[in-house]
């Protein structure tokens, strides 16, 4: 087999589509540079008819919408999922890590919450305020100009609330809340927790002349055709090409490893074209990696040469290590004042109106790190699943569960929108013990070497999930609400998801100022080999009690804006 | 005759035979598509591994005949016609479910015992299995199994199988466009959400705070391009 070579020399190659992928082709473009964008997956456009997902009924899906194809659902805009056939992952025994690949044009940012939060000061040094983990080599301030670009440019809807660790930004105006969060807002008021309104990268409003306004399907994890929420494949890459950008996307293409010269530095890639098996190779000044945190790890760790030999950019030891991902649980209640609910086209925006940031002094109490809390509840559109155990909560107001006939139908209507729920998403603390390597024995199908997980929870994660059950409980009570299933206990980690379940793994390639305790530096450069740069989570040295995805959009923005100004200086 | 005919003419009695052979002359079958039990039409979003799944799906067969008019049976005691709304078999949902024990198979085996149970339980109780029993007979036995509460444990299995098949009854009924029209629900189409409705509100005893509101959408503003000062206040 031949690895066939392409003679074009571009400025940039650009591994993966996604958030980081997605802005850095943007920013790139725009400097007028020779981009090639490598993604694994095939291109995915959600208003093209044979793709679109978004306002189908459920009966237009023969399984009404159930996960047996697509772990999220029929209707999920996400191709991938935690096991993709021929690309297998393997665990240390005694450990667990799910981890979820979406192969598609912009990637997660399909299907994902679009939950837009910034980092806070303390979230860049928490090192500095309780002593674990270690302190970003960045602060908020060098951050802050590129969130500000970043909620210009995509669009984020929130309220200014003055809280110094969850920053203000340039917010489009809320949705207001549905009834289910108007109950959430008063039972939080009760039990003493603060309520804001949401921050979404979903336009309330217009933020330019090409995308459009929000029609309230409720459906943004089925990709938006008005291109009113955030996903990096049409808010990114399709105006990057539409803008003149000298652009050439690659589809449906692995990338195996950057290859190197013999001084060390990046000369460009290899990737297998999934439609032909065949292997190939671009040529490019500068390598930039956003494959998601594990993969651009695991492609530096194939990436061996005599000058790197323990994968390219690894001469600490440390790419793939410091993996973590946020705590993650949930709970819910029966309100009886939300039976009989009139009915009303309540869709909203495909997100929380409501969320509680986290609002406690951890130096009171026994864990570390703070978590946020979604609400959510309401009078959704059913989908495979709605009318299981129709009448269960009849136990509740003391009728009999169960039966057949007429009474099923009184009963599916009584309780439609009378179940509520609150998600915790939680810091957890990096550790070097918690990491992924390659596996030494196992390849995909395409002969790459897979990923091997070592991960487990410390007890700062499962006392942070046991107070996000109590925090659960409190409120659920103040709202008058029948708390549905036990609070779950030691033997089941407190009701923690298993790592990885909440996709926000980050920290495979954690920068910092020291060569030898650091993968990139403080503009994710890697420190060995100044041509190439990391701009999805992997960089990130800890992930604070929010989502990575706007930290990543603005850290990829001001990591391009550098690769700009080196390539016209001819310094890289 | 085709199948759906077939199992109308059971729950007729077979007395309107010659009626439902309207519909079944070979003219009309050719003109027709024909669409396996339980698919759509398409498209809606399929990959191309996708779409070979279903195509695979759509070639298998799990039930018997037996099985199949049985299904039907239960499904319009579970939830039979209204003045308004068709029973579960109007609206399809027994087509729904010999689809989705394809598509998820773990429902099969504990679908096909219980539907055996049942037929054994009803020889015991009534001599004749359970779709040749009288409407009479058929909700004697759903009466012993309709009810998680019981703890007959002779009962157990029967229980768990009518659990599964009022579960799939309903969410094959109520994913239709007659079930959700009966249900109510109005969502799913582009509008301007601009808050719980005022009667809503009071009903509920509830009220926007006015300094939330404040920070809501001005929704006759929301084609106007978003401008903020330094300070992120929005001022267009």
């Amino acid at each position: 087999m031949q690895i066939k070579k392409s003679s074009k020399v571009y400025d940039v190659i650009i591994v993966g589509s996604g958030a980081g992928g997605g802005m850095a082709t943007k920013i790139l473009s725009e400097a007028g540079l020779q981009i090639a964008v490598v993604e694994a997956g095939p291109y995915y456009d959600p208003a093209d008819p044979e793709q679109r997902t978004q306002l189908k009924w459920p009966w237009e899906s023969p399984r009404r919408g159930a996960s047996s194809t697509r772990p999220f659902g029929d209707f999920d805009a996400c191709y991938g999922g935690w096991e993709i056939e021929g690309e297998p992952y393997t665990h240390t025994p005694g450990t667990k890590f799910d981890w979820w690949r979406a192969h598609m044009l912009g990637g997660r940012t399909n299907h994902w919450g679009r939950i837009s939060l910034r980092f806070g000061p303390i979230d860049f040094k928490h090192k500095t305020y309780d002593g674990l983990g270690d302190d970003w080599p960045i602060s908020y301030d060098d951050v802050k100009p590129y969130y500000d670009r970043v909620d210009k440019l995509i669009g984020v809807h929130g309220s200014k609330e003055g809280l110094y660790n969850e920053p203000d930004g340039f917010f489009l105006p809320a949705p207001k809340p549905r009834l289910h969060e108007l109950y959430f807002i008063k039972g939080s008021k009760k039990a003493g927790v603060p309520v804001i309104p949401g921050r979404l990268s979903i336009l309330t409003k217009r933020i330019n002349k090409d995308r459009g306004v929000c029609f309230y399907c409720g459906q943004c994890y089925r990709g938006c055709s008005v291109h009113a929420d955030f996903s990096a494949g049409t808010c990114l890459v399709f105006p990057a090409q539409k803008n003149g950008g000298k652009i050439d996307l690659f589809v449906n293409c692995m990338v195996r490893e950057v290859q190197t010269d013999t001084e060390g530095k990046a000369t460009g890639v290899s990737y297998i074209n999934k439609d032909d098996r065949q292997e190939y190779s671009l040529k490019g000044k500068v390598v930039v990696l956003a494959a998601s945190a594990c993969s651009s790890a695991r492609i530096l760790l194939n990436s061996k040469s005599p000058r790197h030999p323990h994968g390219l950019g690894n001469s600490s030891g440390l790419i793939g290590k410091y993996l973590h991902d946020s705590t993650g649980t949930s709970r819910s209640a029966f309100i009886p004042a939300l039976m009989d609910r009139d009915l009303y086209n309540e869709d909203g925006t495909g997100g929380m109106h409501i969320y509680t940031p986290w609002w406690l002094d951890n130096k009171k109490l026994d864990f570390p790190r703070g978590y946020h809390m979604e609400m959510w509840g309401g009078i959704d559109m059913p989908s495979y699943g709605f009318g299981f155990n129709p009448n269960s909560l009849n136990e509740f107001i003391g009728e009999k569960v169960g039966g057949y006939g007429d009474r099923l139908r009184k009963d599916v209507r009584k309780y439609y929108g009378a179940v509520v729920g609150i998600s915790g998403r939680g810091e957890c603390i990096a550790r070097e013990d918690n990491y992924c390597e390659l596996d030494p024995e196992v390849v995909d199908e395409y002969g790459i070497p897979v990923l091997r997980f070592n991960y487990t929870w410390s007890d700062h994660e499962l006392k942070q999930s046991k107070h996000m059950h109590e925090t659960f409980e409190e409120i659920f009570h103040a709202m008058d609400g029948k708390i549905l299933g036990g609070k779950p206990g030691a033997n089941e980690d407190y009701g923690l998801a298993a790592p990885g379940r909440i996709i926000h793994e980050v920290g495979t390639t954690r920068m910092g100022n020291n060569p030898k305790t650091s993968v990139t530096n403080p503009i994710e450069q890697l420190h060995d080999a100044p041509n190439v740069f990391v701009v999805d989570g992997g960089p990130f040295v800890s992930q604070a009690d929010k989502n990575p995805t706007w930290t990543i959009l603005a850290l990829s923005w001001r990591t391009s804006d550098y690769i700009v100004d080196q390539l016209k200086k001819k310094a890289i | 005759m085709d199948r759906r005919s077939t199992i109308k003419s059971v729950l007729l009695g077979g007395l309107s035979g010659g009626l439902l052979i309207a519909g079944c002359t070979p003219e009309e079958k050719a003109k027709t598509k024909v669409l396996q039990p339980g698919m759509v039409e398409g498209p809606y979003g399929r990959t191309d591994k996708e779409k070979a799944r279903d195509a695979r799906l759509a070639e298998e067969t799990f039930f018997t005949e037996h099985e199949l008019a049985t299904i039907a049976v239960l499904c319009d005691l579970i939830l039979p016609a209204t003045a308004t709304a068709p029973s579960a078999t109007g609206a399809e949902v027994d087509d729904f479910i010999s689809f989705i024990v394809k598509d998820i198979p773990r429902h099969q085996l504990p679908m096909r015992g219980g539907l055996m149970w049942l037929d054994h339980r009803a020889v015991s109780n009534h001599e004749r299995v359970f779709s040749d029993c009288t409407v009479d007979q058929q909700k004697k036995l759903l009466d012993e199994i309709a009810y998680p509460d019981d703890t007959n444990p002779e009962l157990q299995p029967g229980i768990q199988f009518f659990n599964r098949m009022r579960n799939l009854v309903l969410t094959g009924y109520y994913t239709t466009k007659a079930g959700i029209d009966d249900l109510g629900y109005v969502g799913n189409t582009p509008n301007v959400w601009d808050g719980v409705p005022q009667e809503v509100l009071d009903k509920h005893g509830l009220a926007y705070d006015k300094e939330w509101l404040a920070k809501c959408v001005d929704q006759e503003k929301r084609d106007v391009i978003a401008e903020w000062d330094e300070d992120g206040n929005l001022i267009s």
